[in-house]
């Protein structure tokens, strides 16, 4: 059995999966729901100002039958009274003493304002902070959030300011609703905070209802900009994780994951470009707390199919196997094959290589099955055709080095060899 | 042991020819199964619909909510969607070449997402096509069969008038008089009937029948080009002696009666014997053990492997609790004016005939079967006499035709079951289309 157990900034909890500051983490009764499930910790939903909510709030993306590829909510921080949430809060650490317990801030923008909900917190008894830089709807307006977060000037001001109270660990959350989360991160940590958490949630539109015309989620005749969420964030929020995670100055700190995290797959994925813990939301508003069972078994199962004894031997393994695209070796191709025991004549393979890529199949007419092969040499080993069919294994991508020695685009073009293949 | 209709209450009568293949109960039900299909290219199902109806793309159509749209992808390759999603052997036909059977997981339910999206259209009736300004030209259809309604259309369509002669009182053809009514109800037809002539141009004049009212003669003066969609119609004789015995039938007029004169006035006995293993004999076999048969015997004599009915249709009759009784074929029906006996021979498999199929041979044993009911459905014959009397060339009354519909005589067109000799609804409506395609150019429309 490996040992999953996270040790962040000295915040420890039994395995490296939190709830993400959200709705599931509002109040004690789900977060006890949570760790009674096995979650390893929460970020307590963010605590600030008394605001008010709107209904509706949440929308969402479906695609091909499946539903919440994209979630999408309008919720503000908390609107729950301070004074109940840290009472609660006092209440779960003292029932949940081993998971990492972590409240999220966003105080109005003032020295003191923050100085005063961070004295009660740890009074309340939270392990850690997050600070809520990157909330895009409701408070950006009135300068909080992801306005906080946009600026980089700014974001160092509020963490100066916190580090100047905070007496436990600060994680501060990034927006993505920047080019990069790169300069906001490096003046964070400059400003002293001890570690980042990315991506908050992603300015968007989900759809709109095509009978009445209003965009979804619906309230009263209108809609705003929400934040997103879910499976189709994931690949974003990796991206934007690696370049913390290859940055000198942000690199230096602990990083918690966040973005489309469902499964142990996902979560490992984080992990392996740099993340120490992730965090979790719409897969558990989708399938409830139970999610971290398997959350927790697969993580087990692959480190230990892996050798792994602790996450801290993989954590951040993939970094540096992501590159500039000058520095890809040029000499490296494969070629498509067609296992033609494994195929089921459906063309997908056929027709999307000759509608939009390279020409590259054949197709020997066949009543009802046509037969589908690969011009070897017309193929540029682009994936598509794998990517596009729905049977494992039946395409595979062959390696057929052009020449055994590595060679870049940069050295390339200094030896002046040709550009044009065709 | 006695033949006796009404054997049933209301209740079970409308339990036992309820729908066999129930539609989606909802469109959720529809999107699961629609989303699964994997919108092949160069479809296998498709290429295995006489029809070609586009099935991914009506499929597609369905996930994206566009229910008009698909409905028109599957009226434009097949004006009788509707009930082909009913009756066509899709096991042999599109799901039987959906590549899922190729993975082993079940292939997507082709036939009954095209009864989702065409029933929706027939219910709200949505009019997918419009007819072209009137060209002038006249076409007589004889016959308002799948054929004929299928040329019909599509003349209507490219502005032909079309008036269809038809010799029942009801449109449809076998669809309404010769298929079991737990796959399609008498009232469905007359829908699909009035929704097809629904594009206007179209007048169909009832109880008019070729070489009766009409003359072929007449048709060609009268018209521009004529199109004989004339079915076959007399079942084939068993040819042995007792065959002209009380309690006799054969199995087209069983499930024509049936259709026709509603359940319990059907009598139907203790103990029948059905001859033959086509869709027919199973439409008739099923249909009188639903009826109240206690014992109903299916007899065939060649061997499963031989079978013309698909293992679909023979499970049907099996989990009804008809009987099989492979390699026998009627010897002689014995009884005092009326069945009481079929005496069968016991067949062996000899060498392969025209078909490919070896052929039964007599083994010269025999055995009884005790009866008081003998359903003939070994097959039908096409109207020999009428044909040969209009002079077309034929092939044993099966009208022969060239490039897909024209006959032997100059602006005379033909096809479905009167040329092919009796195949599915499917074929019949692509012979109509050939058939229109063929007429339009003939009339230069």
């Amino acid at each position: 059995m490996a040992d999953i157990s996270c040790n962040f900034l000295g915040i420890k909890s039994p395995n490296p999966f939190w709830l993400a500051s959200a709705p599931p983490t509002d109040k004690k009764y789900n977060v006890i729901r949570a760790y009674e499930a096995g979650w390893g910790g929460v970020v307590w939903k963010t605590l600030g100002s008394q605001v008010k909510n709107v209904s509706s709030r949440y929308s969402a993306v479906n695609f091909n039958g499946t539903r919440v590829m994209g979630f999408n909510n309008i919720e503000l921080i908390s609107d729950r009274p301070l004074e109940i949430n840290l009472r609660e809060i006092t209440e779960t650490v003292k029932e949940f003493p081993d998971r990492a317990t972590i409240v999220s801030l966003m105080a109005d923008n003032d020295r003191e304002s923050w100085h005063e909900l961070i004295k009660k917190c740890e009074d309340a008894g939270a392990m850690g902070f997050e600070l809520n830089f990157g909330c895009p709807h409701g408070m950006t307006e009135r300068g909080m959030g992801a306005a906080v977060g946009q600026d980089p000037e700014i974001a160092a001001m509020v963490v100066e300011w916190v580090m100047e109270k905070a007496t436990i660990p600060v994680i501060t959350k990034l927006t993505p609703n920047v080019h990069s989360p790169v300069p906001t991160g490096i003046a964070c940590v400059k400003a002293g905070t001890n570690a980042l958490s990315l991506i908050n949630t992603i300015q968007s539109v989900t759809g709109i209802d095509l009978d009445t015309l209003v965009p979804n989620p619906y309230v009263a005749g209108k809609s705003v900009f929400g934040g997103y969420c879910g499976p189709a964030v994931k690949p974003i929020a990796l991206k934007m994780l690696t370049t913390i995670s290859q940055d000198p100055v942000t690199s230096k700190v602990p990083i918690s994951g966040i973005g489309g995290v469902s499964t142990w797959r996902d979560a490992i994925e984080f992990m392996l470009l740099g993340a120490t813990s992730v965090q979790v939301c719409t897969a558990a508003m989708k399938h409830g707390f139970r999610i971290v069972e398997d959350m927790n078994e697969g993580l087990n199962n692959w480190m230990d199919e892996k050798g792994y004894k602790t996450i801290y031997d993989f954590i951040g393994k993939s970094v540096e196997k992501i590159t500039h695209w000058e520095d890809l070796d040029i000499n490296y191709h494969h070629i498509a094959k067609i296992n033609q025991d494994k195929c089921i004549h459906c063309g997908l393979c056929y027709i999307a290589c000759e509608d939009t890529s390279h020409q590259s199949i054949n197709l020997d007419y066949g009543k009802p099955y046509n037969t589908y092969t690969i011009k070897k040499e017309e193929c540029v080993g682009c994936n598509l055709c794998q990517l596009m069919c729905p049977v494992t294994g039946c395409i595979t991508m062959e390696e057929h080095r052009v020449a055994p020695d590595y060679i870049n685009w940069k050295m390339w073009q200094e030896e002046g060899r040709p550009l044009n293949d065709h | 042991m006695s033949i006796a209709a009404n054997r049933l209450t209301a209740a079970q009568y409308k339990q036992n020819f309820s729908d066999i293949h129930p539609p989606f109960e909802t469109p959720d039900a529809a999107l699961v199964e629609a989303n699964r299909c994997l919108f092949c290219y160069d479809a296998p199902c498709m290429k295995s619909c006489p029809t070609s109806i586009d099935v991914p793309k009506f499929i597609k159509q369905i996930t994206t909510g566009n229910i008009k749209g698909s409905a028109h992808t599957i009226f434009s390759s097949n004006i009788m969607g509707a009930g082909c999603s009913k009756v066509c052997p899709v096991e042999k036909l599109c799901e039987g070449a959906c590549v899922y059977n190729l993975m082993h997981e079940e292939a997507i339910p082709i036939a009954k997402l095209q009864r989702y999206s065409t029933e929706i259209a027939m219910q709200k009736q949505w009019q997918l096509f419009s007819r072209k300004a009137s060209t002038g030209k006249k076409v007589a259809v004889v016959g308002a069969g799948p054929a004929g309604l299928s040329c019909a259309h599509m003349l209507s369509r490219e502005g032909v008038n079309v008036t269809i002669y038809e010799k029942e009182s009801k449109g449809g053809g076998l669809m309404t008089y010769g298929i079991a009514a737990y796959k399609v109800t008498p009232q469905f037809c007359e829908d699909e009937v009035n929704y097809i002539t629904g594009i206007g141009g179209i007048e169909i004049k009832y109880e008019q029948e070729l070489g009766k009212n009409i003359s072929l003669e007449e048709l060609q003066k009268n018209y521009d080009a004529v199109y004989l969609g004339i079915g076959v119609g007399l079942a084939r004789q068993l040819e042995i002696p007792g065959e002209d015995l009380s309690g006799v039938e054969d199995a087209i007029s069983f499930i024509y009666n049936l259709r026709e004169k509603g359940y319990p006035a059907i009598p139907v006995g203790d103990k029948v014997a059905v001859i033959g293993m086509g869709m027919t004999a199973i439409d008739a076999a099923t249909q009188a053990k639903r009826l109240g048969a206690k014992e109903v015997t299916m007899l065939y004599r060649r061997t499963e492997n031989e079978k013309p009915c698909t293992q679909v249709e023979l499970d049907i009759a099996k989990l009804d609790g008809c009987e099989i009784i492979w390699l026998a074929a009627p010897k002689e029906i014995k009884g005092n004016g009326k069945a009481e006996q079929l005496v069968c021979s016991v067949m062996e498999l000899g060498e392969p005939d025209a078909s490919g199929r070896r052929s039964p041979v007599d083994t010269g044993k025999t055995f009884i079967l005790e009866v008081d009911m003998v359903i003939k459905a070994a097959g039908q014959m096409p109207f020999e006499a009428l044909v040969s009397n209009t002079k077309l060339e034929n092939k044993a009354g099966k009208i022969v035709v060239k490039d897909k519909a024209a006959t032997s005589i100059a602006g005379v067109f033909a096809g479905g079951d009167a040329v092919n000799g009796g195949k599915e609804v499917v074929d019949a409506v692509q012979a109509g289309k050939d058939g229109a395609a063929a007429i339009l150019k003939f009339i230069g429309g």
